[in-house]
């Protein structure tokens, strides 16, 4: 695992009072003195609701909450590809790259997107709005190539597909958490 | 048109809601099972259904209930697989995000025969828009009096929550779900004990998939002598087989156990057959942990039988000409599809997904992922071929959990088959440069060149 916290990356942590009854709500789907089991979902919810990514105070904070050692919430950060540990693009295309994908044009497509968005895949467009990262099968084989954007799939892309996408993205119109 | 079992009211209009989902027959299981029929029978009755695990091992589902451990008083729990990260298996997600309260009605009948009164199902991160899906059919079945307190005045008690994982494919082994699901890394735990008598917070619990638990509704209403006609052997029922690849038709199709493969792969009920009429070059035919097929041994057995989708069919040759139904994942390669770079990008998915636990298979994905990049990549040795295999058979059996042998066996089976397009890649360095190498010039045209 290469995944690492990097403390240099700061940001304004806010548990509003809305995330914080939807904390509870979860930590109440566990018994007594099981609150940790809410760590992956509050996670989630933390990141969601501070731009995607987070920050040490922000795990700090989690840790405060559920009452465990922040350790406890280092380890799991670091663990799993879907926190964020520094800032990330507003638009983050998450393109599947494996086997499936792949042999229907997943890598193509990327080359394609990541030239119309001038960047190579990890970086962050000058603007903070777009990247283009791979990652692996996310139960859509059938569907390729595809990509998540927040939480929602898009499937069978093409060239034009992607052209409207980003275009859509540049316009605000485009969803990205499901109810 | 083959029997539907999950999948026969998926395309009724608005099905996705309760009120629908009732009014078509939706949780007569549960009135069944709570008011006519004991834990005891229910369990026997799924022995009887033959049903197995449709997670990929084939466990029978009904044998494990029995070893849930009932007499230490201690609380049990269900806990439904909803973690589906096998390249290639896409099934779970269509019953969950189209006809969601059939898993739940199937968890709740479950659950009581486990006698077990709080379940989670924990799913994927990724299926962040399927969790909200499935929360708020939860939420209707509370409302309606299915979970909760004293259900349908029975006095038996329910909770079911969705838990979410966070992208690791390894949360899908069942002892690493059980360590995330307590709010930890995904590390598989050393068995014994099984989770059946120290699983969750160290309570006897019983982790099955998802298509699993949705078969128990029907079962639980028609019988499961009845589920046991249907489906061929001791491959029972009917199957949700997700195709992908390059084929006419891609998706999910539920399946009665026995059918040709010849039938599944080319009539147009199924996938319709090859996408652009291009020729067949291998078949993954259940996730990307077994054993890829070269085509004379996709139709027929070595024997010459016909190949039939269901378990032992699949299973006919073992690891040397056979392979395994496993997921359900189908995955399909025609010419234009290279085999070293396939068994190159699955290894880069299990060194990425290992845990880190094991040296054998921390470090020996990494060296195959290695190995075949640089293969792939025409800086191949001829020792190569050989350095791959020797790697490969020193991970199966001496791992902790069997993603160590789902790392090696596609390799074996690569090699096994493929041999020639290994050989090809280390010898013409020059012709491999374009990853799309085989689309112009399929190994068919240059395989000459290996003769000289
Ligand atoms: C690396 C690995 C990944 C797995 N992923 C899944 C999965 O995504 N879904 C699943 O149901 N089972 C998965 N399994 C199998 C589970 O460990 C377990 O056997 C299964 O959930 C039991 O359910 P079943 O008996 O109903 O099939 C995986 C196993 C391993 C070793
Ligand atoms: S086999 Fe691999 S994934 Fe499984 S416990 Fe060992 S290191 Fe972890
Ligand atoms: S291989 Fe891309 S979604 Fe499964």
């Amino acid at each position: 695992m290469e995944r690492v916290i990097i403390k240099q990356f700061t940001q304004q942590v806010n548990i509003t009072d809305e995330v914080m009854a939807r904390i509870n709500e979860l930590t109440s789907h566990y018994p007594e003195g099981k609150q940790k089991s809410a760590l992956l979902p509050v996670l989630h919810l933390v990141q969601d609701a501070h731009d995607n990514w987070l920050s040490v105070d922000l795990m700090n904070k989690v840790a405060e909450i559920l009452k465990i050692k922040p350790i406890e919430v280092y380890e799991v950060a670091t663990f799993y590809s879907m926190y964020n540990l520094k800032p990330v693009a507003k638009y983050k295309f998450e393109f599947c790259r494996t086997a499936c994908c792949s042999i229907r044009g997943a890598e193509d497509l990327m080359d394609y997107t990541c030239s119309k968005l001038g960047v190579k895949q990890g970086e962050i467009t000058p603007d903070g709005l777009f990247s283009v990262v791979g990652v692996e099968c996310l139960g859509a084989c059938g569907y390729a190539p595809m990509l998540q954007l927040g939480d929602f799939y898009h499937e069978h892309m093409t060239p034009e597909k992607i052209d409207a996408l980003i275009e859509n993205c540049k316009q605000g119109k485009v969803e990205f958490y499901s109810e | 048109m083959g029997k539907k079992i999950l999948t026969e009211k998926i395309n009724i209009p608005g099905i996705r809601e309760y009120d629908v989902y009732r009014q078509n027959g939706g949780y007569q299981s549960v009135e069944k099972a709570l008011k006519e029929m004991t834990p005891e029978q229910l369990v026997e009755s799924v022995k009887a259904s033959g049903l197995r695990g449709r997670g990929g091992a084939g466990f029978p589902v009904g044998l494990k209930w029995s070893f849930i451990d009932k007499k230490s008083g201690k609380p049990r729990h269900l806990l439904v697989n909803a973690d589906e990260s096998e390249p290639g298996t896409f099934k779970d997600r269509y019953l969950m995000e189209f006809i969601p309260h059939l898993l739940i009605e199937g968890a709740i009948v479950s659950s009581f025969a486990l006698e077990a009164n709080l379940s989670y199902i924990y799913i994927r991160g990724e299926y962040m828009f399927v969790f909200k899906i499935l929360e708020k059919a939860i939420k209707e079945a509370y409302a309606n009096g299915w979970l909760g307190k004293n259900i349908l005045g029975t006095g038996y008690d329910l909770d079911l929550y969705v838990h979410c994982g966070a992208g690791a494919y390894i949360c899908g082994e069942e002892t690493a779900q059980i360590e995330s699901l307590e709010g930890k890394r995904g590390n598989p735990r050393i068995k014994p004990p099984f989770p059946a008598v120290s699983g969750l917070w160290n309570e006897p619990t019983v982790v099955n998939n998802v298509e699993s638990i949705a078969s128990i509704p029907w079962i639980t209403l028609n019988s499961g002598e009845e589920y046991a006609k249907i489906g061929i052997g001791r491959s029972t029922g009917t199957k949700l087989i997700s195709a992908s690849g390059h084929i006419k038709n891609p998706g999910v199709y539920e399946i009665e156990m026995g059918m040709t493969v010849d039938e599944f792969m080319n009539s147009d009920e199924y996938l319709g057959g090859m996408i652009d009429d291009r020729p067949l070059k291998a078949l993954i035919p259940g996730g990307s942990s077994v054993q890829i097929l070269p085509p004379q041994y996709i139709f027929k057995t070595a024997n010459g039988e016909d190949r039939l989708m269901s378990y032992e069919s699949w299973a006919d040759g073992g690891p040397v000409t056979g392979s395994s139904l496993g997921s359900g994942g189908f995955i399909v390669y025609n010419d234009t599809a290279c085999i070293v770079r396939n068994t190159w990008n699955l290894s880069r998915f299990y060194h990425h997904e290992s845990c880190g636990q094991c040296s054998p298979c921390r470090e020996g994905t990494g060296w195959m992922e290695k190995i075949l990049y640089r293969i792939e990549h025409g800086q191949g040795t001829e020792e190569d071929v050989d350095l791959l295999w020797d790697i490969q058979s020193h991970i199966e059996g001496n791992t902790i959990c069997p993603l160590g042998d789902a790392a090696a066996w596609p390799v074996a089976a690569a090699i096994r088959h493929f041999r020639e397009e290994f050989e090809y890649h280390i010898r013409f360095p020059e012709k491999i440069k374009d990853r799309n190498h085989f689309r112009e010039q399929p190994m068919e045209k240059v395989r000459q060149l290996l003769a000289k």
